[in-house]
């Protein structure tokens, strides 16, 4: 029987929640590496038994954690990002040059084909891979050597590569993006990359239009449609129909168009999801109402979806990697809220229901579809 | 034998309860019981000292004997209480927080 296993990164461990097809009644784990940050958990589309997992404290540094049997049984991996050869200087926030300095591991993006094949996305910026299922890690440098990488900046949160977008259809084309420097693609496995962030305006760097500098979010991509993406950026929802080579906002009829994760429909490419906060300076939903919002128009016409969401009182974020979708029919959406809270719909959007209230605060949700 | 008392998150990571007991030829220092941890769990590896550099992580600390040995350097001959087997090195994660 089909089913579908979502699987939660918190400030204090992981969990793993299952369901049958119809998504109604929810199996929560006990946590998984409990006291650890989980920034990140992933499974392979080419393998849904292996799962990869980020593991941190302050304290003990980075871990990566594989699993060969979905999440049953757990054991460490390789946990050694060095940089490629002497890694230079980015700016600091005081705008002084600041050693390239590994802190941990924000995304992991598992081969759409090879299950041993994963990419790590490491703050301070940088791209890894593994094509030995996590038990070493080679930084692909020309992403942080390409010429404006000791000009960038990190965000609040640190200068982190948070998004890795493998395009389907030719693996050789990677986009990321990289809090507070923008998106970056190859076209070469990682060998060669450019900033591709024509279109992009922001209004916290002198030049508003820069080649690099701007706080990319989030990109989303339909895997029918690799040259399509969608950007939630500090502020303003943006979208490219050339692979990147320029973007054009869609915003519209959002009321705010700050916001962290966004996510598009498995089967309707146009579909895509955003979560509204309210501004920079207030990570929370407008007016108190935690409120999803759908354009079924790939952008411009928004509709909120408030069905089962609090609608009074509500305070929380929802993080950039606190959003996926499943492949069912209909169409899963779930998300992460820094409250504890994992909200599902099984209807696209329609409704939504908690599947659990109190976890500590999540960092990331990912969704597998299960055969 | 030496004794090592490991944090709990590092206890199980390496799949061990309680204290480990570690055998370290020649002269024990930090380095030697901290080579022999990795060697013996090679899941701690990067966890207690910095993979490349083998500098103790900023928020770790090294007890033994009532005295904090975490600023010595890594070469210095462990107390020989220690080396005796009757006082355990402790790898400590320093408070933190609030």
């Amino acid at each position: 029987m089909a089913g579908v296993r979502v699987l939660v990164g918190t400030r204090k461990g992981a969990f793993v929640l299952t369901s049958d097809e119809r998504r109604e009644r929810w199996q929560v784990s006990d946590p998984l590496f409990a006291g650890w940050e989980i920034y990140h958990l992933a499974g392979s589309p080419a393998d849904p038994s292996r799962l990869y997992a980020a593991q941190s404290t302050g304290w003990f540094g980075q871990l990566i954690q594989r699993s060969d049997d979905g999440g049953a049984t757990w054991e460490p991996a390789g946990n050694q990002f060095e940089y490629a050869g002497v890694p230079g200087t980015h700016q600091w926030y005081d705008g002084t040059p600041h050693p390239w300095e590994f802190a941990r591991v924000w995304h992991l993006e598992p081969s759409w084909t090879d299950p041993d094949t994963v990419y790590a996305g490491v703050e301070d910026a940088a791209l890894f891979r593994s094509t030995d299922g996590a038990q070493t890690w080679h930084e692909l440098p020309g992403l942080r050597e390409h010429g404006s990488g000791s000009s960038w900046q990190p965000g609040a949160g640190g200068m982190c590569l948070h998004t890795i977008v493998v395009d389907p259809t030719d693996p050789k084309r990677i986009f990321v993006a990289i809090s507070a420097a923008g998106v970056f693609r190859t076209d070469d496995a990682g060998v060669t990359w450019r900033p591709v962030t024509r279109g992009l305006l922001s209004e916290g760097i002198p030049d508003q239009e820069a080649e690099v500098g701007h706080c990319v979010h989030r990109i989303a991509m339909h895997p029918s449609r690799p040259n399509v993406l969608f950007m939630q950026k500090h502020w303003d929802v943006m979208r490219s129909d050339d692979a990147g080579e320029s973007w054009r906002e869609v915003s519209g009829n959002l009321p705010s168009d700050f916001g962290f994760p966004i996510a598009v429909h498995a089967q309707e490419p146009d579909t895509v999801y955003v979560v509204p906060i309210k501004s920079d300076s207030e990570h929370f939903p407008p007016e108190g109402k935690l409120r999803v919002y759908r354009s079924r128009t790939g952008g411009e016409e928004w509709e909120a979806l408030t069905r089962g969401l609090p609608q009074r009182d509500c305070y929380v974020n929802v993080l950039r990697d606190a959003m996926a979708v499943d492949s069912l029919d209909s169409c899963g959406v779930y998300f992460g809220t820094t409250g504890g809270q994992v909200y599902a719909s099984a209807d696209s959007g329609d409704s939504w229901a908690p599947i659990v209230r109190d976890l500590p605060a999540v960092l990331s949700v990912e969704v597998q579809t299960l055969p | 034998m030496i004794r090592v008392v490991l944090p709990a998150h590092l206890r199980t990571l390496a799949h061990v309860t309680g204290e480990v007991e570690v055998h370290v030829e020649g002269q024990a220092t930090q380095r030697a019981v901290l080579d022999a941890i990795e060697a013996r769990y090679p899941a701690l590896r990067g966890t207690i000292r910095d993979h490349r550099t083998l500098q103790r992580r900023p928020y770790v600390r090294f007890f033994a004997c009532e005295q904090d040995l975490s600023h010595q350097p890594p070469d210095t001959p462990l107390p020989s209480e220690v080396t005796a087997g009757a006082e355990p090195f402790l790898v400590v994660g320093a408070m933190a927080g609030g």
